[in-house]
């Protein structure tokens, strides 16, 4: 890592450290909340990182999320197995990747109004089936026992407790998340490893940055481009499902809210790095913890409305993007359909 | 040589997207267990069988036609602007402080106050991204879609911590002065005799979107300025080469569409409403996106369009009023025009191509 990307990730635990230091009980309860809040931000961050790695640009992974979010419930519930709510949650995900994938591999048609398209399809057509199947206004019945995943206490969690430093880091702040928290801190080191240590990873780096040059080593652009879209929606399938049978118990009306949009800007703000995204999206998950803890933050003689604590991550990654701070360079092929050349 | 004629392509291929979006509705809705030519019934009865359901249609096609100009003008310069909702939202908050804070004594001098601080507040909240994307290269889509998000919050804490009045519960802002009210349609007409759309929100704004139609026309097609917005978006080397400043014309072109976005505010602002409310623009800003793509960029085009979205919008309304199908429908109708008309184009082109060429070579013979 580069000086700079240390510096995000140090000022991040500084103001852990500083809260921590200044208010005990709260900011153990803040960061908590924080790592429950991460998981869908971080597994849409890493699912946007494939795509657009791969020169696909997506500003659709609110819609996945969202229609992940409704399968996972839906399955869920009528199941009552989490775990069957995930791999539908996944379906309905990768359902949506594959028109994404049509629209904007195959008729190379423009990938930002295909994502688009794909969030107003999910926004609708979620409250559309749910009000038809459930007819509780778009929500499903809420989620109990085993259709939700349960908090995992991890081992050794009891007996580290009272050691000084690793038990509060370990058994307050890491123990007793559900699985999915544990498979998106996962997902961070396997997403390195895949892109910068696997041949599968060069080439999918490759095809965002000069496609040309991947189709005359004679690997087919087309599938790898698909790959990384699957791979998007196999991870916001994740992400959804987590927000519905984790964080919360059951399907509500556009309950992503915007999260895979703040996504999207965590990646920028990550400037498409895997290390990178886990701090940026952890920021941006304290700002949500923190913005629900105190709706008015009062910092000396100013009070910060919590309003503003929501439009932070944009107003970063605004300024991020303006280059001010370190410039934010896309993978040079991204939106473009590669056309082969005859 | 052209593959297919022009009317193909500016008739044909929106026409047959809109079928196959349509279709696909209407499967889903068969999906759902209800019938999709009653609900079809239903929608056209509520919006178009009445002077009242015509009201309300003109009503939402006037927001449509602000924010799919908006989108056409800045994709005439190959620039893609998602934040008409947040533009419309700030053009919202122009028009709330002007009608409450200045001395406006009449409708007919509130009006272009109204106007222009509509499309000032949206120009300026289109700006921004404007300067971030022709001198920093900071993708447009990205930085407008952060400035929908922070416009909301922005309005959120305007609305109830500042506008709100004292003791009200509502975040949203006072009543604009009784004098500054524009007058409906209802009264335009019925101040020479005829009866229409009685208690219907469409009001004089209406007029105001068409003129923007033509407006917007003459400035693309019969300006210098529209003649360099296009000469940028077909090729920016090009533009440069011709002496064209991206720089400048970057900025101008977003400035006009955030200004039209921005002008939506004094029909569901200034005209409907008659306060500022929290979430005033409802999302027309993005079907803006739908109805520029649907009008092929093309204010005729997009009138049209505007109109079949202001009749979905109204007949969605009364499809949940009457039915079991909820007003989502429309969001999905919405989402499937965007996809097959903006997204999956080639899909419907590519074929239709082909058959042309065909027919043109068995005609010739060649």
């Amino acid at each position: 890592m580069k000086l700079r990307e240390w510096l995000t990730a140090i000022i991040v635990l500084a103001i852990c450290l500083t809260w921590v230091a200044a208010d005990y009980a709260a900011a153990m309860q803040g960061i908590n909340s924080a790592l429950r809040l991460m998981p869908p931000l971080l597994l849409a961050c890493l699912a946007g990182l494939y795509s657009e790695r791969a020169g696909v640009f997506d500003i659709g992974l609110e819609g996945k999320m969202l229609m992940s979010a409704f399968t996972a419930a839906s399955v869920a519930f009528l199941t009552g197995n989490a775990w069957l709510g995930l791999i539908a949650g996944i379906g309905g995900a990768m359902v949506l990747s594959l028109v994404h994938g049509l629209a904007s591999i195959t008729f190379r048609g423009n990938q930002l109004i295909s994502g688009v398209a794909i969030n107003f399809l999910a926004a609708g057509l979620t409250v559309l089936i749910g009000q038809n199947a459930f007819a509780l206004g778009g929500r499903t019945p809420p989620l109990v026992g085993e259709a939700r995943f349960q908090a995992i206490t991890l081992p050794f969690a009891g007996a580290l407790r009272d050691v000084p430093v690793i038990g509060p880091l370990y058994s307050v702040l890491l123990s007793g998340h559900s699985a999915l928290v544990y498979v998106a801190l996962l997902a961070v080191p396997i997403t390195w490893w895949v892109l910068f240590r696997t041949r599968f990873g060069l080439r999918l780096r490759a095809v965002g940055e000069n496609p040309a040059s991947v189709d005359t080593a004679g690997v087919s652009v087309t599938r790898l481009r698909y790959t990384a879209v699957a791979i998007c929606g196999l991870l916001t399938g994740i992400a959804g499902a987590y927000l519905a049978t984790g964080l919360s118990a059951g399907f509500v009306k556009d309950m992503t809210a915007g999260r895979g949009f703040i996504a999207l800007a965590a990646l920028i703000f990550a400037r498409w790095q895997p290390w990178q995204a886990l701090v940026a999206t952890f920021l941006f998950a304290l700002l949500e913890a923190v913005a629900i803890l105190y709706p008015n933050l009062t910092v000396g003689a100013i009070t910060i409305p919590s309003a503003f604590m929501n439009a932070l991550p944009y107003i970063l990654t605004v300024i991020i993007l303006a280059g001010f701070v370190g410039r934010a360079i896309p993978p040079r092929a991204g939106g473009e359909p590669y056309v082969k050349e005859r | 040589m052209e593959k297919m004629p022009k009317w193909a392509d500016v008739i044909l291929t929106p026409l047959i997207s809109l079928v196959l979006a349509m279709a696909i509705s209407a499967l889903v809705i068969l999906a759902i267990g209800e019938s999709p030519l009653e609900a079809l019934s239903v929608m056209v009865e509520g919006a178009l069988g009445s002077s009242y359901g015509w009201g309300f249609t003109l009503y939402y096609a006037t927001n449509f036609i602000f924010t799919g100009l908006a989108v056409a003008v800045a994709y005439h310069a190959s620039l893609f602007n998602i934040g008409g909702e947040g533009q419309a939202a700030m053009g919202g908050l122009g028009v709330a402080l002007a009608l409450l804070y200045l001395p406006l004594p009449h409708w007919g001098l509130a009006l272009p106050v109204a106007m222009l601080a509509a499309a000032l507040f949206g120009a300026a909240w289109a700006f921004i991204p404007a300067i971030l994307q022709a001198k920093r290269g900071s993708h447009i889509v990205i930085t407008t879609i952060m400035f929908n998000f922070i416009a909301a919050a922005a309005l959120n804490y305007i609305l109830v911590s500042l506008l709100r009045p004292v003791g009200s519960m509502d975040p949203a802002s006072a009543r604009f002065p009784a004098e500054t009210n524009l007058p409906s349609l209802s009264e335009i007409l019925a101040s020479v005799g005829i009866l229409w759309g009685r208690n219907t929100p469409a009001n004089v704004t209406f007029l105001v979107a068409v003129l923007a139609c033509i407006l917007v026309w003459l400035l693309i097609w019969r300006t210098r300025l529209g003649f360099e917005i296009r000469a940028l978006g077909r090729s920016e080397r090009g533009a440069i080469y011709a002496g064209i400043s991206p720089v400048r014309i970057t900025v101008i072109a977003m400035l006009i569409s955030g200004g039209l976005a921005g002008m939506m505010a004094i029909n569901n602002v200034m005209g409907e409403a008659g306060r500022l409310v929290l979430n005033a623009v409802e999302g027309a800003g993005f079907i803006g996106i739908a109805v520029a793509l649907m009008g092929r960029n093309h204010p005729f085009g997009i009138f049209l369009a505007a109109l079949l979205f202001g009749f979905l919008y109204q007949g969605g309304g009364e499809l949940a009023l009457w039915t079991s199908i909820p007003r989502e429908l429309i969001v999905v109708i919405q989402a499937l025009v965007i996809l097959f008309t903006g997204a999956l184009d080639n899909m419907v082109r590519m074929p239709l191509e082909r058959l042309f060429l065909a027919a043109r070579r068995s005609r010739g013979g060649a």
